[in-house]
């Protein structure tokens, strides 16, 4: 599958990620594909460090849907990774899109589940029509 | 997949490192993070056992410049060579753009390459991606090992176990010595941008 976003759906996304996660304390949130590769981004973090922990958000996702598998589920929807300090939430988006925030103690993990919900009802119809008008390039 | 992002004007696109275990694949990343520029190359993320052998996959952003006036970065990645990885093989080819196979000059070597191109052939259709249809270059690595005692193939013998079906660029290596690792990479970047850029002038994105 290929993929191009437009400028606005790019702004577009962006915007969603700064008001529903960004704006209630996340350090930073990014949108991935299952291949690894970085959909749309913001957040304090540099895009050096961005870009592998989007390559292992997604190695991630693939590991632990094996062992999904293993109890006879066909995926996890969610991954959450808890430090001393910093911790990580990883929800699937729909089949090829992942939601990934990076957030601190002083943010409560229920702020982060609520606004990772509302973030992806708002991103996937940007991205399936961004998909659905690709003309067959898959 | 390549990702197109028009607010930044990038490409991005994924270039895996494919062969038998112990081939040299780590080796060529390391390389070109070792020598490339830090404004081309980003962190580079190994995952490997105590061993040094890969346990899941390396990872190293590369920006290598513009074409059509986008900026194209490439994400080489290495999949863990050895037979009983297969499911990890299968997660890290998600979303190829591109392939570099390494294969072993060796002599006690040459099954193994075969049965590791047959494997990539395998695991590319269950992408369902044809091996014909992929950005795809032969690595002969450790052809330092000729002026040893230790019994290596010829370049000819590795043409006709993997190359003569496919009849792709192939580059003799030492990837060790950081020879051929270069020449390697730029054909297979050639490659998949080519693909990229067709399609972008036919209007398929």
């Amino acid at each position: 599958m290929n993929l191009v976003l437009s400028r606005e759906s790019i702004y577009l996304l962006e915007s969603i990620l700064e008001k529903e996660l960004l704006c209630n304390g996340v350090d930073h949130a990014f949108i991935i594909d299952t291949a690894g590769t970085l959909i749309s981004e913001g957040g304090k973090l540099p895009m050096e460090d961005i870009l592998p922990l989007a390559a292992l958000s997604a190695a991630n996702f693939g590991a632990t849907e094996k062992m999904a598998r293993m109890i006879g589920e066909k995926d996890f929807s969610l991954l959450f990774h808890k430090g001393t300090t910093h911790n990580i939430h990883l929800s699937r988006i729909n089949k090829d899109f992942i939601l990934v925030a990076l957030f601190g103690n002083d943010v409560a993990i229920g702020l982060i589940r609520h606004g990772s919900n509302k973030a992806a009802e708002q991103i996937i119809p940007i991205l399936t029509n961004e998909e659905d008008s690709l003309g067959g390039l898959h | 997949m390549a990702f197109i992002d028009m607010k930044r004007n990038e490409i991005q696109a994924k270039l895996v490192y494919y062969g038998p275990g112990r081939g040299g694949k780590t080796t060529n990343v390391l390389h070109i993070h070792k020598t490339m520029s830090r404004q081309i190359c980003g962190k580079i993320v190994t995952i490997d056992t105590k061993g040094d052998r890969t346990l899941f996959f390396d990872f190293l952003p590369l920006s290598i410049g513009k074409v059509m006036g986008l900026s194209v970065r490439i994400q080489l990645y290495t999949v863990p060579g050895q037979v009983l990885y297969n499911d990890t093989r299968k997660l890290v080819l998600r979303g190829v753009d591109g392939v570099v196979f390494v294969a072993d000059s060796l002599k006690v070597q040459q099954q193994q390459n075969i049965e590791s191109l047959q494997n990539l052939v395998e695991n590319l259709q269950d992408e369902k991606i044809g091996i014909h249809e992929i950005p795809l270059v032969l690595q002969y690595n450790k052809r330092d090992l000729a002026n040893s005692s230790i019994p290596i193939l010829s370049q000819e013998e590795m043409e006709h176990d993997l190359n003569r079906d496919l009849g792709v660029p192939s580059f003799p290596a030492s990837a060790l010595k950081g020879d051929g690792v270069y020449e390697t990479l730029r054909e297979v970047s050639k490659k998949m941008i080519r693909r990229v850029t067709h399609k972008l002038r036919d209007g398929h994105y």
